[in-house]
């Protein structure tokens, strides 16, 4: 187990190297010249534009300006904003708390949803009620979350004149203020994630079905709810953990649509401003910090499987 | 399931049934898949209204005209689906747009599907530290959230955006980019399952060329679920199209509209006038869950194996 974790962290620090260095590539690759987009006009002086590139540190050699960077990764040091010299570090770290708690409610949505569905069709396998339950399924994965998103806004508005309340509070401030204003999104974004959850945990759910062990629990008269809950839903949730964790990444990108439409200050907002600005720096950051925390998502569902599985030991 | 098991059966020589023609096949499959084959030809029709667009749709997608337009006119028998705020008829635009989301969603597709095969056949075919950097390459690219590797992609390499030959490539490779490293996982395990098999053996000791035998032997062997997978992937590559044209990445302009722009475009009057939130949204799911289910039929007939992965 210890050896196996060494590897896999390991490797998730490689692939987050690689990525660092893509990402910083990217950057520089951008066409045109930096300070043009800094003062926003085409025609600039070039002593300005001088000034500017040393202040964005782009008058060195590409390795120095690279392990600059990464230092100042490291130690919280991301730079600033090229437009409003903020801190981007800064910026990011203020508006974690909202997009993790859109992620966490999609997700616990999801699961809500899709487990017990995933179990009925799975028990219930080839009935009508499993057939109605799949077709809808392959109906939800197609619903783009985003115009659920829209539905959720414009239909309770017209029908009871319901909406969420405007202008975003902290959960802290007031959490039935804030939960109000996150659950329609966090709908609309777990429900992709829901339906795709669904599925696997069916056709999961059907190849743990024909096991030994459950004809054996079977066997010695266990109570078909124990089967099904203890012994069957446990090992049937590896492939599950495991889409859940390639599907993360959906659910992170869904959030830059979805705090769009709700008006949410999140990351994914801020990352669809500083596009749309072209805040360099600031776009550098959040893409950083996306794979970051989709990478350790991932090595975090690989070593859940020996929970789920104890026969899994990482040998 | 029994289908397959009574063609399977063993028949007697000389007692060949005539192998039916390519149409009687079709129906056959057809009749056995009804939602896959009624979502096949919502497919076809769809792709035929793209084609089509500019001879169906009764007005073009920037005629602003306040007479025969009203501002945000309910869905009627002369506007089906309505006006916009700005005096546009929302049929004309919805048929016109669905060039964009089916052209990048299928341009999208050809370049991911290519990329993969390459990646996924090279690595599966030379193993060794080829397969290795290959799969770290593919881990790389997983590393990001897809949609926000699209998202600095474009920012970087499309600044300009705009409809324009450079901006489709362009929305197509960031697509393409993000769908990639599916491709290139299923074609590299469908690869190194037959990479042993005696004919590819066979045509090497025959003194063929590794790109030969890629070429000959082993793409025509590993074509279904390439196919399979490439069809499954076009819906989502329209919806990744929605969402970036939603985010004003895309390549729509007044007179190109796409569907995901025109939902951000209308959004002001979402609320005064529902038809304007729910028509651009309809055709983009009407249009993936098609190509989903299609998708999935697809799977079932051709490579019953995938059917676990996805």
């Amino acid at each position: 187990m210890g050896q196996y974790l060494a590897k896999r962290v390991l490797l998730a620090l490689v692939v987050l190297f690689v990525i660092s260095i893509v990402v910083f590539t990217a950057v520089r690759m951008i066409p045109g010249d930096v300070c043009k987009i800094v003062l926003n006009t085409p025609d600039v002086d070039e002593a300005q534009c001088q000034a500017i590139r040393e202040d964005l540190g782009l008058d060195k050699p590409l390795v120095t300006q690279y392990l600059v960077y990464m230092g100042g990764v490291l130690t919280g040091d991301w730079g600033t904003t090229i437009i409003s010299k903020r801190d981007v570090w800064t910026e990011i770290r203020t508006r974690i708390p909202l997009t993790l708690e859109l992620t966490i409610l999609s997700t616990f949505f999801a699961l809500i949803v899709a487990i017990p569905i995933g179990v009925v069709s799975a028990v219930r396998q080839d009935s009508a009620l499993d057939y109605v339950l799949r077709v809808l399924s392959i109906g939800w994965l197609s619903i783009p979350g985003f115009w659920l998103g829209t539905m959720l806004i414009v239909f309770p508005a017209k029908w009871w004149g319901y909406a969420p309340p405007v202008g975003y509070v902290d959960i802290w401030e007031d959490p039935l203020k804030n939960l109000e204003q996150l659950y329609l999104p966090a709908i609309s974004l777990g429900l992709a994630l829901s339906a795709s959850l669904a599925r696997v945990t069916r056709s999961s759910m059907l190849e743990v079905f024909r096991q030994d062990y459950i004809r054996t629990a079977r066997a010695k008269g266990l109570r078909e709810r124990m089967v099904v809950f203890r012994h069957a839903l446990k090992n049937a949730m590896i492939p599950v953990v495991t889409l859940f964790g390639l599907q993360f990444g959906v659910l992170l990108g869904g959030t830059v649509v979805l705090e769009n439409i709700y008006s949410l200050p999140g990351l994914g907002l801020l990352t669809f401003t500083s596009v749309t600005i072209k805040d360099y720096p600031q776009v550098q950051g959040l893409v950083l910090f996306f794979a970051a925390v989709l990478v350790t998502i991932n090595l975090l569902v690989d070593l859940s499987y020996a929970w789920f599985d104890p026969r899994i030991r990482y040998a | 399931m029994s289908a397959e098991a009574v063609s399977a059966a063993p028949v007697i020589a000389g007692a060949l049934p005539r192998r039916p023609g390519r149409l009687a096949r079709l129906w056959r499959i057809a009749r056995q898949k009804p939602l896959g084959a009624a979502a096949g030809v919502v497919c076809i029709l769809l792709i035929l209204v793209a084609i089509g667009a500019n001879v169906i749709a009764p007005q073009a997608a920037d005629a602003v005209d306040p007479v025969n337009n009203p501002r945000l006119q309910p869905p009627s028998l002369s506007h089906p689906f309505g006006t916009d705020n700005l005096f546009r008829d929302i049929f004309s635009r919805v048929i016109i747009g669905s060039r964009i989301s089916l052209g990048i969603g299928f341009a999208a597709v050809a370049i991911g599907t290519v990329l993969g095969t390459l990646l996924g056949m090279v690595a599966g075919f030379f193993r060794g530290w080829v397969d290795m950097l290959v799969s770290r390459a593919i881990e790389v690219v997983l590393g990001f959230p897809p949609l926000v590797l699209a998202i600095f992609f474009l920012s970087i390499f499309n600044p300009e955006r705009g409809y324009s030959l450079r901006s489709f490539l362009m929305v197509s490779l960031a697509i393409g980019i993000i769908i990639t490293p599916t491709t290139a996982r299923i074609v590299r395990g469908a690869v190194l399952s037959i990479r042993n098999l005696q004919y590819v053996e066979a045509a090497e000791s025959l003194g063929n060329g590794p790109v030969r035998i890629m070429w000959r032997h082993v793409l025509p062997n590993v074509a279904a679920p390439i196919i399979v997978i490439a069809s499954i992937q076009v819906g989502n590559a329209i919806l990744a199209e929605a969402a970036l044209s939603f985010l004003a990445l895309g390549i729509a302009d007044a007179a190109h509209p796409s569907w995901g722009g025109m939902l951000q475009e209308m959004r002001q009057v979402w609320l005064e006038a529902w038809w304007t939130a729910v028509v651009p949204g309809a055709a983009i799911s009407i249009a993936v869950l098609a190509f989903n289910l299609f998708g999935d039929a697809l799977r079932d007939v051709l490579d019953p194996r995938l059917r676990q992965s996805s």
